[in-house]
């Protein structure tokens, strides 16, 4: 980390945090625990390799293969395991299908449990108070915070991620996306409609 | 314990406020704060249910008051210095002062990157057979442990049905204080949203936790 002269920074002063990270790093550095190559390597894979596009793939696929979608909802893991190229998943994955009668919406009240795989590092909101607070007992009103709202009668599933245990939502297909291809979909498959807290872009709509 | 980590239910926390187009670091620290946890514990100098009962473990005010990888920060310095692998003179100085300890997994080097970004598991051979089946009806016990789990207040004392049986998984209460694995059988167990927030709670609304047996009784 030679920031000194990597980086230019508009700020001469680092702050509390960024020195104690520093020195931290170098304690742990000078101690042989860590190569500094390394954490680089792991934040370069973070940054290169997750993310939501992962899951957008695996609900295109849902979409468009009856099979896939079957051992998708039966076994998360294994089916994406079919896929050469999505990341591996881990054990246990469990994909959870939104219909016309059930909303499903993912939170976890205990810290950030989430899909990294499927959807890449959690944002901010995820992970703070109020998301993690209001989730599982007004899980409207924090729709209603992302201008989203369910018909009154719609049933609405919280799944608070208690465990290592991790859940993917499978949200609906939109209408009017008939003959359209696996790669056409995956591009109106959002991050937050596999949270359960948005719904994929509607074909022809301004995104 | 029951910390203000345990979230669920709480009230006066304000709106869910998204960040168009957030970008995965916000500071380029917190980077480097996720990949040495991530190295850290891959070498064995703590597990996943551990680091947690650390973060939870940060007084309230800080806890609500830090950041989430600020948060991350905090629970692993104190972490390394509590297991022994720095010391609170060296944290102070900013430079190593003392020996090693020797980590489990060896240093972390670039040859380990790989094992980071694949998911561990958590499932384990089954010591005893499963006590519930799915559709049993069960009731989130009443327990208050000081110490780390994974059961939230908000569903202790209610019924709730099993709907899914995940097998066997290592058990987070255990594993955190390092008393070993102690594998126990998962479950997904689906709560009525009316039974946990009253006559008032949206009737619409069903919440699912995922519960290890010693969490549950027969109901």
């Amino acid at each position: 980390m030679s920031h000194d002269h990597d980086h230019h920074h508009d700020h001469s002063e680092l702050s509390e945090t960024e020195l104690r990270v520093r020195a931290l790093e170098t304690i742990l550095t000078e101690k042989g625990y860590v190569e500094p190559a390394a954490l680089d390597a792991i934040i370069q894979a973070y940054e290169t390799r997750i993310g939501p596009h992962n899951g957008a793939r695996v609900v295109a696929k849902a979409w468009t293969d009856p099979a896939f979608k079957k051992a998708l909802l039966e076994d998360g893991s294994k089916a994406i395991g079919t896929l050469g190229h999505v990341s591996r998943v881990g054990d246990h994955l469990v994909v959870v299908e939104n219909t016309s009668q059930r909303h499903n919406m993912v939170v976890c009240t205990l810290c950030s449990c989430y899909p990294w795989e499927m959807l890449g590092l959690p944002p901010v909101w995820y992970k703070a108070a109020p998301y993690r607070s209001r989730a599982v007992k007004d899980p409207r009103g924090v729709l209603a915070d992302f201008d989203v709202a369910l018909p009154k009668d719609m049933e609405i599933r919280v799944w608070d991620s208690t465990a290592e245990t991790r859940f993917l939502v499978l949200p609906m297909r939109p209408a009017g996306t008939e003959g359209w291809s696996e790669e056409q979909l995956a591009e109106l498959v959002t991050r937050d409609s596999m949270i359960g807290t948005g719904f994929p872009k509607t074909p022809g709509a301004p995104s | 314990m029951n910390g203000v980590h345990d979230m669920g239910g709480m009230d006066g926390f304000g709106k869910v406020e998204a960040e168009p187009n957030e970008p995965m670091f916000h500071e380029e620290w917190e980077s480097r704060v996720l990949a040495m946890v991530r190295a850290m514990g891959a070498a064995g100098a703590f597990n996943i249910d551990t680091s947690r009962f650390y973060r939870e473990t940060l007084p309230p005010h800080v806890y609500l008051s830090s950041s989430y990888y600020k948060k991350w920060f905090l629970g692993l310095e104190e972490m390394l210095v509590e297991k022994g692998y720095l010391t609170r003179d060296e944290v102070a100085a900013g430079h190593a002062m003392q020996p090693a300890k020797a980590l489990k997994h060896g240093k972390f080097d670039l040859a380990n990157v790989e094992r980071v970004m694949v998911r561990g598991k958590f499932g384990r051979p089954a010591p005893t057979p499963a006590k519930f089946n799915i559709g049993d009806r069960v009731r989130a016990r009443n327990i208050h442990p000081a110490t780390h789990t994974r059961l939230p207040r908000y569903v202790r004392g209610h019924v709730g049905v099993v709907e899914l049986n995940h097998g066997c998984h290592v058990f987070p209460d255990s594993a955190a204080m390092e008393l070993g694995e102690n594998p126990q059988w998962l479950y997904t167990v689906v709560f009525e949203g009316r039974d946990l927030w009253g006559a008032d709670g949206d009737p619409t609304l069903k919440v699912s936790i995922d519960a290890f047996e010693p969490y549950l009784d027969p109901a």
